[in-house]
C-alpha cells in the first residue's frame, strides 16, 4: 500500500515551486501525494489530512513564518483527532529553528539545500517506522 | 545520443554564424526606430541612463522609510517599495490568520497614516516609487495619491509603479484576491485612472519574472508575459472609451534576467520587436511611444545559489551586463546572500555598487545597443522571437490566459518546466559553479532568517487602534458604501471611489471586504 502525503502551503506565501517540485518527486518515487496548494489555513489542512486519510502532512513555508504556522498546523492536526499523522517541515528555515520546529510537533524538517533524494530516503524511512511500529 | 549544444531554453546553436542569418534589415532598424529590436531610443544610455532601483522594504513604516532616505543617500535613483504578505493579500495587520506574518517580507500597510509615515521627507513629486503590489493594487495607488495631496503634491506630479499584474499571480506568485473577471476590471479602471490623472505613473507592470522564478524558461516568460500584456489591453481597448495611444504609454514590463548570457539579451531585443508590432497591429497604434517595449527587471533570484554564496556576486554582476545590453530601463540587482537571508545593508549597498560599476566604470552606456548586427545576437533574437509567438500561438488557441489560468494549463506547463531543470541541475547536465561542479568543503552559509522585531508589530496595531479610534465612522461608512455599490455595477471607474476611502481611513482590508463581498473569491487550481 503505498503511503498518502498531503503536501500543503499554510500562510499567505505564495512561492509553490519547491513544494511542487516536492510533490512530483514523492508521486515519482512511489507515494500518493494529495497536493492541496498554496495559502491554506491550518485548520483546512488538518480537515482536508483526516478526509483523505493521510499519514504523512508536509508543509512548505518560505516566508520565515516556519515556527507559528507549524506550531499552528500541529494543534489543528491534534484538534481534528489527527495528531498521530507525521507532520515535516522544508522551507527557508534557519538552523536554529530547526529545534524549535521539532518542538513545535515536526517529525522531520527540510531547510532549503535539502537534496530531493535525502527528503524521498527520510520519508521512506519515517514511512516505515509507522507501517512497523516497534 | 543528442549531441546539439542548446540554450537554456532549449534553442539549438550553431557552431558560429555569419551574414546569412542576419535578419532583413527593417527589422534591426536604427536604435529608437520602430519596431525598436535596437532599443526604444536613438541615443541609447546617453540620454537617460536605466534607472537603479533596488528593491526594499521590511517591518514598519518608520524602519522602511529610513532604509528608503539610507538608499537615495546613496546614490539610488528610485525607491522600490517591498509590502507584507497581509497587505499584498488584503489582510489588516490585525487580522487573526496572518499574525505571524506582518511586517515580515515587506513593510505593512494597513491605513493612509502608515504611507505618510512611510514617505516621511521623500520628494514625491521628484523620486519615482515602484509597487510590487497586485491584488491590492488599487487600493495601494489610492494610498500614494492620497498622501502626495496631503502634503501638497498634486497627483499629475508622481512618478512611478505598480505591479497590478494579476494575472501571473493566480500561477506562480499567489497574491490574488478576486476571481479573474472583476480583477480584470479593477486594473482596467487603474489604467485608465492613470492615463487621465496620474500621467507620469505607470499603471501596471506586466511581470514575467514570477513565471520564471517558478520555473518558465526565458521563452516562456516572454509569451506568456506579452499573452497577458494583450489580455489588459483587451480589456481596456474592448471599453470603447479609451484609444490604446492614450494608455498604452503607461504599461511597462517586468522580467528576470538569469544566467544564460546571450540568450537574455535576445530575450528583451525580441520581446520589444513583438510588442512594437502587436500594439500596432492588433490595437491599430498610431504613436510610435505606444509600441515602446518598456521594461524593468531584476538580476538574481532563481539563478542564485546559497552553497558557495559569494559566487551570486559574480553572477549578478553578469546578469545585469546582460540585462543593459539588451537595453531595460530599470534594473534591481540582488544581494548575494538574498537565498538565504533578507539582505543586510553591506549586502545590499554592494549590490547598488555593481550597478554604479557596471554604469560609470565599464563604458558599457556609451553606445546605443552596442550588440545590434552581431550575426549570433541577431539570430538568437530572431529565434527566439518565433518561439515566442509559437507559445503565444498555442495559449490563443486553446481560449486565451483567463481560461489557461482558470483550468491549471499554465501551472502545468511551468511545473514542467521546473522539474525538466531541477532534473538537468541534479544529473550535473547543467553545469553550476559550487552547486554539482567544483564543490567544496566550504560550508553553506547559515539560514539566518529574519527575527521579526515584535515591538515593531506591537507599534502597528497600536497606530490601527488609534487611527480607527479617531477617525470619523460617518465617512468610513459613507465612502465605503459608495465603494460596494459602483464595484455592483460594470460602468463605474472605482478608482475615485477608492481614493474617497483611503481619505476618510478607511483600512485596506475593509475595502478589501466589501469588494470581496461583490465579487467573491478566486480558488486556484492545485497542479503540480
Amino acid at each position: 500500500m503505498p503511503v498518502r502525503v498531503l503536501v500543503a502551503k499554510p500562510g499567505l506565501d505564495g512561492h509553490d515551486r519547491g513544494a511542487k517540485l516536492v510533490a512530483r518527486t514523492l508521486r515519482d518515487a512511489g507515494f500518493e501525494v494529495v497536493y492541496l496548494g498554496i495559502r491554506q489555513r491550518p485548520e483546512t489542512i488538518a480537515a482536508v489530512a483526516v478526509q483523505e486519510d493521510v499519514r504523512i502532512v508536509g508543509l512548505s513555508i518560505l516566508s520565515g513564518a516556519h515556527v507559528g504556522l507549524t506550531e499552528k498546523t500541529a494543534k489543528a492536526l491534534r484538534d481534528a483527532g489527527a495528531g498521530d499523522v507525521l507532520l515535516v517541515v522544508g522551507g527557508t528555515i534557519p538552523k536554529r529553528d530547526v529545534a524549535r520546529l521539532e518542538a513545535a510537533g515536526a517529525a522531520a524538517v527540510y531547510p532549503t539545500g535539502t537534496p530531493l533524494e535525502t527528503l524521498v530516503e527520510s520519508l521512506q524511512t519515517l514511512s516505515a517506522q509507522i507501517a512497523a511500529p516497534s | 545520443m543528442d549531441d546539439t549544444v542548446r540554450s537554456e531554453a532549449g534553442i539549438p546553436l550553431e557552431v558560429s554564424y555569419g551574414p546569412e542569418d542576419l535578419p532583413a534589415s527593417e527589422s534591426i532598424p536604427p536604435p529608437g526606430t520602430f519596431p525598436f529590436t535596437r532599443g526604444n531610443f536613438p541615443d541609447g544610455y546617453r540620454g537617460r541612463l536605466w534607472t537603479f532601483r533596488q528593491y526594499s522594504g521590511f517591518g514598519t513604516p518608520e524602519e522602511s522609510n529610513a532604509r528608503y532616505r539610507y538608499l537615495l543617500e546613496q546614490g539610488g535613483t528610485g525607491l522600490s517599495v517591498a509590502l507584507d504578505l497581509p497587505t499584498q493579500c488584503g489582510y489588516d495587520s490585525d487580522h487573526p490568520d496572518v499574525e505571524e506574518e506582518v511586517g515580515r517580507v515587506g513593510v505593512a500597510l494597513d491605513t493612509l497614516a502608515d504611507v505618510e509615515i512611510l514617505f516621511d521627507q521623500i520628494p514625491l513629486d521628484a523620486i519615482s516609487t515602484s509597487f510590487t503590489i497586485n491584488g491590492t493594487a488599487a487600493i495601494i495607488l489610492a494610498f500614494y495619491v492620497a498622501a502626495a495631496e496631503k502634503r501638497g503634491v498634486d497627483r499629475a506630479k508622481l512618478r512611478g509603479t505598480i505591479q497590478n499584474d494579476i494575472l501571473k499571480e493566480y500561477v506562480s506568485r499567489g497574491t490574488w484576491i478576486w476571481p479573474p473577471r472583476p480583477s480584470l476590471r479593477l486594473i482596467a479602471d487603474t489604467i485608465e485612472f492613470c492615463a487621465e490623472e496620474v500621467p507620469r505613473f505607470n499603471a501596471i507592470s506586466v511581470a514575467g519574472a514570477h513565471f520564471r522564478d517558478a520555473g518558465a524558461n526565458a521563452v516562456q516568460e516572454m509569451a506568456f508575459t506579452l499573452m497577458d500584456g494583450i489580455t489588459y489591453c483587451d480589456e481596456v481597448v474592448a471599453r470603447g472609451r479609451m484609444t490604446i495611444d492614450e494608455f498604452a504609454p503607461q504599461v511597462s514590463f517586468f522580467f528576470y534576467t538569469h544566467g544564460d548570457f546571450f540568450e537574455e539579451i535576445a530575450k528583451y531585443r525580441a520581446g520589444r520587436r513583438r510588442w512594437a508590432r502587436i500594439v500596432r497591429e492588433r490595437y491599430g497604434a498610431k504613436d510610435d511611444r505606444s509600441c515602446m517595449f518598456r521594461v524593468g527587471c531584476v538580476a538574481g533570484g532563481a539563478s542564485l545559489y546559497a552553497p558557495q554564496a559569494h559566487n551570486n556576486i559574480v553572477r549578478v554582476a553578469y546578469e545585469a551586463l546582460a540585462s543593459v545590453l539588451g537595453g531595460v530601463q530599470s534594473m534591481f540587482t540582488a544581494a548575494w546572500d538574498e537565498p538565504f537571508a533578507l539582505p543586510s545593508e553591506d549586502s545590499a549597498t554592494l549590490a547598488l555598487r555593481t550597478q554604479q560599476v557596471l554604469a560609470s566604470e565599464t563604458g558599457v552606456s556609451r553606445v546605443a545597443d552596442p550588440l545590434g548586427g552581431s550575426y549570433y545576437v541577431e539570430a538568437l533574437t530572431d529565434e527566439v522571437e518565433a518561439r515566442v509567438i509559437e507559445v503565444m500561438g498555442d495559449l490563443e488557441q486553446r481560449g486565451g490566459m483567463v481560461k489557461a489560468v482558470e483550468d491549471g494549463h499554465l501551472h502545468r506547463l511551468i511545473a514542467d518546466e521546473a522539474f525538466r531543470v531541477q532534473q538537468t541541475v541534479s544529473s550535473g547536465e547543467r553545469p553550476i559553479v559550487g552547486v554539482n561542479r567544483f564543490q567544496t568543503d566550504e560550508p553553506t552559509p547559515e539560514m539566518e532568517g529574519y527575527e521579526l522585531d515584535e515591538a515593531g508589530r506591537a507599534r502597528q496595531l497600536e497606530r490601527l487602534v488609534e487611527v480607527k479610534s479617531s477617525r470619523s465612522a460617518g465617512d468610513v461608512a459613507a465612502t465605503l458604501d459608495a465603494l460596494g455599490k459602483a464595484a455592483a455595477q460594470d460602468d463605474v471607474n472605482l478608482m475615485p471611489l477608492l481614493v474617497d476611502c483611503a481619505q476618510a481611513y478607511c483600512t485596506l482590508g475593509e475595502m478589501v471586504d466589501v469588494l470581496r463581498g461583490e465579487w467573491g473569491e478566486f480558488v486556484q487550481p492545485t497542479v503540480f
